[in-house]
């Protein structure tokens, strides 16, 4: 038996820092530590600030998801007043959001995610030249043509939204900036060449055709567009077997608007769908260099234990659901949303494929909705309506990141923030051990990894932790 | 020209919006200009081991380096040790990692609002002791010392903005690649002044509104936003208005306030970002350059001769009322 510990970083091509601890035996991973080396601490910058202020500052959390942590905070400052915002400012609020997260998704696949199928490791398989022309890290024809189409289709918060990242159009009561007609036809014609795009390059056909895929057998038999050769490597590499997760997925339901949310929320496990509950959400500290006692967000707070103490090895806090760990994100999503192929692959397990098929079936699925969007808007409505907070108060904001379930917790007193908690999708993918033991879901995921002898920076650990598309600043915030 | 980029404790916003850039798009606007990544976090193929490698070649001077762009506040906490943030697989901390690879660069280059001045990393008390590369808010001096010089002689070049824009980057590797930027291209505060010398205020939409201080009352209103919502585009430099943003919008044009995103401790305004701080009912900031008792003659006279269209529009979240169409010509 031989045993040897590896420490893999700077781990990139996630977003933020990253570092994982692997112990190998006989050529496995036998376990595995996640560490989230930065700590900012937004939370603790919150308290005895202007309430509204939450709109400025959370959305600089993250340059990737920063749409999502604007449409967080105003949803909990919403909540804490008791007031929704005006329905088509919704709609336009979810519009820049869904934009924002096909772009994570596509930026996920092209850049951050197929680039590791061009290494030489892999020089002799099939598919190995055409990864090479297509997926080579910054030369590849397909990380070219994606980062063009996403600039082009995020014309689309320029003109709702002002820019991206880090706009502040997004507020309790809606948007600050009502689109006209023109905007309306501008829009639809930028939606027009993303299609384009899609159909030509990535899907190979339409996006209906795509996200009409019904089996999981039909969706990994996909054999057109740049899905389709990922298809392929992924079959000949066996993806399906490599990184499983715990089998038990969250959403908390992306793009709430005035009829509800348009993608479900709740939990699935092996018993099926369950209604939503996150009063039964709580924060370990045992493993993450924070003082204090685990406790619902609503009632966390952040201080950080400077001596960074073991057993402790990350600054990530370990959410769990009724004491589980849970797996979010684009396929936890639509899963739980109910999409066939999604169920059909869910009933082996979620996995490497899995993760990067629930991202292409929802690239597929986001533009035929942003098309209904922006048909639907309504340029003579008010896109804004007024929202007074209270002096006292709480609320919780809970929405969809492109990367899964993200839920702001506002607390207000004397007319100030008295208290303020982010739960991030990566914090539930990527969190340390609770008082249990228990490995959060990547640690788990990695577990029977294969790694070469001569490796120090095993590729499968590569390929298994990017599928779950870390957002590291994200995580700990 | 080599790049190696590192991100350091910020969001990661300023790449996401580096990769916004058009016409053409980034990998070939560098690449035409003769700059290529030696690594980049987000971009390059290179993970773990291989990056080690290449870090310490840059370190004993095996590998030159042309430019360094650190994205991202650089975190002094707990107590001085920069533990805040590790370069992950490394055990050091970036705070350790920049003060060693920015003396072997010829250019260092700092992207963004927290990596020049600190930036919304240091809100709200400053909980991990985030400063900028050579300024902690205004005052010189940061991770770096205020008489750094980079091997090519310039101190660092502060490319703020929270996020930045794609082209205010793009520009100025470009410029640095042509050899075509010096000490004299650079501001006070070390910003390039290709931006830096337009405020946000020049080409902003709602001027005539600013003109006549025709104003919003609340969000979602087109009036001119600095009376009452927060909006400090009339000191705050760049040239938002006059380049456009993701397609050729702003922050103005989209109807909230610039918050001076590009300035040192804009992250804390001391008053709530979106409501304009007042003393007896005026305005706390002027606009820049601006004499106090001219600007409030200015402003009782224009108001007092505010248009209809413009006093009904501001408080209005469309235009309610067109220009008046004049005959021309006989």
């Amino acid at each position: 038996m031989t045993t040897r510990s590896l420490l893999v970083g700077p781990f990139n091509r996630v977003e933020g820092d990253l570092e994982i601890r692997l112990d190998v035996k006989d050529g496995r991973v036998a376990g595995a530590r996640a560490n989230s080396p930065m700590f900012r601490g937004f939370e603790a910058m919150m308290p005895g600030k202007d309430p509204m202020d939450a709109l400025t500052i959370t959305p600089r959390i993250c340059g990737i998801c920063s749409i999502s942590q604007s449409s967080a905070a105003a949803a909990a400052l919403g909540d804490a007043a008791g007031r929704a915002p005006a329905p088509q400012g919704a709609l336009a609020a979810a519009i820049m959001h869904g934009i924002e997260n096909l772009c994570d998704h596509l930026t996920h696949f092209n850049l951050f995610f197929c680039a590791d199928f061009a290494r030489p490791a892999y020089a002799g398989r099939p598919w190995h030249d055409r990864a090479v022309t297509r997926f080579t890290a910054m030369e590849g024809s397909a990380l070219r043509a994606c980062v063009e189409a996403r600039a082009q289709i995020l014309h689309i918060v320029g003109l709702l939204g002002g820019k991206w990242p880090h706009t502040l159009a997004i507020q309790p009561g809606g948007v600050t900036r009502a689109p006209g007609p023109r905007d309306r036809i501008r829009m639809k014609s930028t939606l027009a060449a993303f299609r384009r795009y899609l159909e030509g390059t990535l899907f190979g056909a339409s996006p209906e055709a795509f996200a009409g895929l019904d089996t999981g057998a039909a969706l990994c038999a996909w054999d057109k567009g740049d899905a389709g050769l990922f298809m392929e490597i992924a079959a000949d590499l066996d993806l399906a077997a490599l990184g499983p997760g715990p089998g038990r997925y969250l959403s908390f339901g992306a793009y709430p608007m005035a009829d509800g949310r348009a993608m479900a929320a709740g939990t699935w496990d092996a018993h099926g769908l369950h209604p939503l509950d996150t009063a039964a959400i709580r924060e370990d500290l045992s493993h993450a260099w924070m003082l204090g006692e685990t406790a619902h967000p609503a009632q966390g707070r952040t201080v950080p234990d400077e001596d960074m103490t073991a057993p402790a090895y990350s600054w990530c806090k370990a959410p769990r659901l009724a004491g589980r760990t849970m797996e979010t994100g684009a396929f936890a999503r639509q899963v739980i949303d109910g999409h066939p192929a999604a169920r059909d692959l869910a009933a082996t397990g979620s996995s490497v494929l899995a993760r990067v098929a629930g991202r292409l079936l929802e690239i597929a699925r986001t533009q035929c909705m942003l098309e209904q969007w922006v048909a639907a808007l309504d340029t003579g409505a008010r896109f804004m309506d007024d929202v007074v907070l209270p002096p006292e108060g709480s609320g919780e904001g809970l929405v969809e990141a492109a990367r899964g379930a993200l839920g702001h917790w506002i607390r207000i007193e004397q007319g100030r923030i008295a208290g303020y908690q982010i739960v991030a999708p990566t914090t539930w993918n990527f969190s340390p051990r609770d008082a249990n033991g228990t490995p959060g879901p990547v640690e788990a995921a990695l577990e029977g990894a294969p790694v070469g002898a001569q490796e120090d920076t095993p590729l499968s650990v590569q390929h298994i932790v990017r599928s779950f598309d870390p957002c590291m600043v994200c995580t700990v915030h | 020209m080599n790049i190696l980029w590192l991100q350091s404790a910020g969001c990661g916003g300023c790449t996401m919006s580096l990769l916004c850039a058009e016409t053409p798009g980034l990998f070939d606007l560098l690449g035409d200009a003769g700059l290529h990544f030696l690594w980049h976090p987000a971009l390059s193929e290179q993970s773990g081991g291989e990056v080690r490698a290449l870090l310490a070649d840059i370190e004993t001077g095996e590998q030159p380096l042309d430019i360094l762009c650190v994205e991202g506040s650089i975190l002094t906490g707990p107590r001085g040790t920069g533990r805040f943030q590790m370069l992950s697989g490394t055990g050091r901390s970036l705070l350790d990692w920049v003060t060693s690879l920015a003396p072997r660069a010829q250019h260092v280059v700092a992207v963004g609002t927290c990596a020049t001045y600190g930036g919304m990393t240091a809100a709200g008390g400053n909980p991990a002791g985030a400063t900028g590369l050579q300024y902690d808010g205004h005052e010189p001096g940061g991770a770096l010392p205020a008489d750094f010089r980079a091997r090519g002689g310039l101190p660092v070049i502060n490319v703020a903005g929270c996020p930045t824009h794609p082209d205010w980057v793009t520009e100025t590797l470009l410029m640095l690649a042509a050899d075509d930027l010096g000490a004299a291209s650079l501001d006070s505060l070390g910003r390039p002044l290709f931006y830096a010398e337009s405020l946000v205020h020049h080409a902003c939409p709602k001027n005539e509104f600013y003109e006549y201080k025709a104003s919003a009352e609340k969000p979602g209103q087109i009036g001119c936003m600095m009376e009452h919502l927060g909006c400090v585009g009339t000191q705050a430099v760049g040239d938002c208005n006059i380049r456009g943003w993701n397609g050729g919008s702003s922050c103005t044009r989209a109807g909230y306030a610039c918050i001076n995103c590009t300035a040192p401790e804009f992250e804390e305004p001391h008053h709530p970002f979106s409501q304009t701080p007042k003393l007896a009912g005026i305005p706390v900031g002027l606009p820049s350059d601006m004499p106090k008792a001219w600007f409030m003659a200015l402003a009782s006279l224009s108001k007092a001769a505010t248009p209809r269209r413009l006093s009904e529009n501001a408080v209005a979240d469309r235009i309610e009322v067109p220009p008046t169409i004049r005959k021309t010509g006989k």
